[in-house]
């Protein structure tokens, strides 16, 4: 039984290893967070990130750090679901993720979604900065609580820059002590599962698909920058799963 | 400072055309989610803590004299629907023409050459508030109010609900905003010293979503 949160980072660096392939220079884990490259396409490295304990539990702080250096390619998912969990340690856990992209890096982030258990006390922020000529393609999925389960506290947010300029600083609260409204007609609505899909181009700074609705509660935006954002909102976390999938294809 | 320029500023009357959007309410209607007074209530205190804590604090950091055209970047973050983003900029230009023949300001005149289309509502809403000599909290009082009394009135038009019901989910929400406003002063000052990215950016999806599909409607009463 643990009684300290539990500090652990990831660090993952994507390299062009020159024989047009990417290469890992450096993939550590430690505790709970453990990356594993695993076989990938022609071009691309693959990772995933495995959860080798459960959590975060309260008071953990975990942390991701990726790199894609310049001309480099990597594919990132996970082996399952995060589970928010309450601890014995008292106090929010934070979850951190800082990804860079450098000029014609190409980042696909698609991990498995981030469960609220209920009692659970979840800060995630996740800031991706993406040189002008870097391409990325990142999913992010919060499911309020297991099945028929109430959620517990969460905070997300997702802040992109590109070429060091804001374009979409967002954040989500929910949960039992979260600003009242969360879950009523302006916010959630009562639906439990809620994602956004950010996919970076640079040749949508010119040209960015238009605004339009995918059905289901969602929406396809330009944002004001070369990036498009998908968000949707649904029951669960299978229907969401869906139409953000369906929204990755239609993008491309 | 004059407190009745936080009076005038705050009049629906003033004539800054906020009384042709509806703040999310006729999409919200539009698709169920508002169907009377206890919804818009819940309507209301979900946008008052999301939509109008961002807005009053860009109208509080404006206020405080930080930089206007990282602040309109800013709330271009902040607003990932275009029609919204639109809309601010609309309600935004039409406040900075009634507030520099109002208030002449050189900051306002400098703002509406920085922005020909307009720079977003809460940001000119702040300036505004600086060029009448208010505070950041007064500021952040004004555009907190703004996010909520906009929807209440809207809903009594687009569901013939009673005028008084309507006022009465905006006095029990007094609290709510009070603590609004708190928040979004607060967040200003910090963010005088941190820069504006420590300013709130709490989204509300649906509404979002919903804006966007309203965008779409051929006939509507509200712009936005």
């Amino acid at each position: 039984m643990r009684t300290h949160g539990v500090r652990a980072t990831a660090r993952i660096v994507a390299r062009r290893d020159g024989r047009g392939g990417t290469s890992l220079p450096v993939l550590e884990g430690e505790g709970p967070l453990a990356p594993r490259r695993t076989r990938g396409g022609a071009a691309e490295a693959r990772v995933v990130l495995v959860g080798a304990m459960s959590g975060p539990l309260g008071g953990d702080r975990f942390a991701v750090r990726a790199t894609v250096e310049p001309g480099a390619r990597l594919r990132v998912s996970s082996a399952a679901a995060t589970i928010a969990l309450p601890g014995q340690a008292k106090g929010e856990a934070h979850y951190d993720v800082r990804l860079d992209i450098e000029d014609d890096g190409e980042l696909v982030w698609l991990p498995e979604q981030l469960i609220s258990a209920a009692g659970s006390d979840l800060r995630v922020t996740t800031r991706v900065e993406a040189a002008p000529g870097a391409r990325v393609t990142l999913r992010e999925e919060q499911v309020l609580g297991r099945y028929g389960e109430e959620p517990g506290r969460l905070t997300s947010r997702l802040v992109l820059r590109s070429g060091g300029r804001l374009v979409l600083d967002q954040e989500l609260a929910c949960g039992p002590g979260a600003p009242g409204g969360w879950d009523g007609p302006a916010v959630l609505g009562g639906r439990r599962a809620v994602g956004q899909l950010l996919v970076v181009r640079p040749e949508f700074e010119s040209a960015a698909p238009r605004a339009r609705l995918l059905g289901g509660g969602a929406t396809l935006v330009p944002l004001a920058g070369p990036a498009v954002l998908v968000t949707a909102v649904a029951a669960d976390a299978r229907l969401l799963r869906r139409v953000l999938d369906e929204a990755l294809t239609a993008i491309g | 400072m004059s407190r009745s320029a936080l009076l005038l500023l705050a009049d629906g009357r003033f004539p800054a055309g906020g009384h042709a959007h509806s703040g999310g309410a006729e999409a919200a209607v539009g698709d169920g989610r508002i169907t009377g007074a206890a919804t818009l209530a819940e309507f209301c205190r979900g946008r008052l803590h999301t939509t109008g804590l961002v807005a009053a604090s860009l109208a509080a950091a404006a206020c405080l004299g930080l930089d206007v055209v990282e602040l309109d970047a800013a709330a271009d973050a902040r607003t990932p629907s275009p029609a919204l983003r639109t809309a601010a900029r609309k309600l935004g230009r039409q406040l900075t023409r009634a507030a520099r023949a109002t208030w002449p300001s050189t900051e306002l005149d400098a703002l509406a050459r920085k922005f020909p289309k307009g720079a977003h509502q809460p940001v000119v809403l702040g300036l505004t508030a600086r060029a009448t000599g208010l505070g950041a909290l007064d500021a952040a009082y004004c555009a907190a109010y703004e996010s909520v009394s906009g929807p209440a009135s809207a809903t009594v038009r687009l569901l013939s609900l009673d005028p008084f019901d309507a006022t009465g989910v905006l006095a029990r929400l007094a609290p709510d905003v009070d603590r609004v406003a708190d928040l979004a002063a607060e967040a200003a000052g910090r963010a005088v010293g941190q820069g504006v990215d420590v300013l709130p950016a709490a989204s509300a999806p649906l509404s979002e979503i919903g804006a966007e599909a309203h965008a779409d409607w051929a006939v509507r009463l509200f712009a936005s």
